[in-house]
């Protein structure tokens, strides 16, 4: 299951409605993302604005959702991505894999965040104290989702 | 064609979406993007370097060899930072 949506979300409430009812699940990994401050590296963080391309923006998250299920044995799995503005410490987003067992859940959850970092069409916008800029694309990313390597298109 | 822009494209060509009809000659995605850098300076500011950008077609990710066709919606954007 995949949502992209402004609003918050509550971690523990989505896996619970995610797992409800299912119990084959051994195990459920979790992956959320937060916005950062990073102020030893450059001017304090006030917001961040993320924009995406809606319509492809659910596509690539289905696709990579399906590539994982076909990858691992997996009992449930969710992503839920937020856009718009959001403040340093807010959930960006939710991550989570549900398998029978411990292996499938954890690498799953890495595939997937790794692959949608460089995959989900989402760009940042950082407001800081001294004004506002696009966040440029880490070469990091890349090679992170490289490491799973089959590339399912060009990108 | 659909033309669409993101970030920081977006804010160069100052428009997120434009129809366009290109003439018969532009068959790729990377002819579209060297036809749309001379149709404003803007434009061209926003083109002036391709392999920084990436591009979807019918909102799949593809390369600039990529064949567009009358009917497409055809997105130009920087790499992705979502996550």
């Amino acid at each position: 299951m995949i949502r992209v949506q402004g609003a918050d979300f509550e971690p523990g409430a989505e896996i619970d409605r995610l797992l409800d009812g299912n119990t084959v699940v051994g195990g459920v990994a979790s992956f959320i993302g937060v916005v950062r401050d990073d102020p030893e590296n450059g001017p304090a963080l006030r917001a961040m604005t993320l924009e995406h391309y809606p319509g492809m923006t659910e596509r690539m998250l289905e696709a990579i959702e399906q590539e994982a299920n076909q990858r691992w044995d997996l009992c449930a799995s969710l992503i839920v991505h937020r856009y718009g503005r959001m403040a340093p410490g807010d959930r960006i987003v939710l991550v989570v894999t549900a398998a029978r067992h411990r292996q499938a859940a954890l690498e799953s959850c890495q595939f997937l965040i790794d692959w949608l970092k460089t995959k989900a069409p989402f760009w940042k916008r950082e407001e800081t104290e001294d004004g506002e800029h696009w966040v440029q694309a880490q070469a990091r990313d890349d090679v992170a989702a490289a490491k799973w390597k089959v590339e399912p298109s060009v990108s | 064609m659909e033309v669409l822009y993101f970030a920081w494209v977006r804010d160069r060509v100052g428009t997120a979406r434009e129809h366009v009809n290109p003439p018969n000659t532009v068959t790729t995605v990377g002819e579209l993007a060297q036809w749309l850098a001379t149709q404003s300076r803007e434009h061209a500011e926003a083109f002036r370097d391709c392999d920084v950008l990436r591009a979807a077609v019918n909102q799949e990710h593809v390369s600039f060899a990529h064949p567009v066709a009358t009917g497409d919606e055809i997105a130009f954007f920087p790499p992705m930072t979502g996550g």
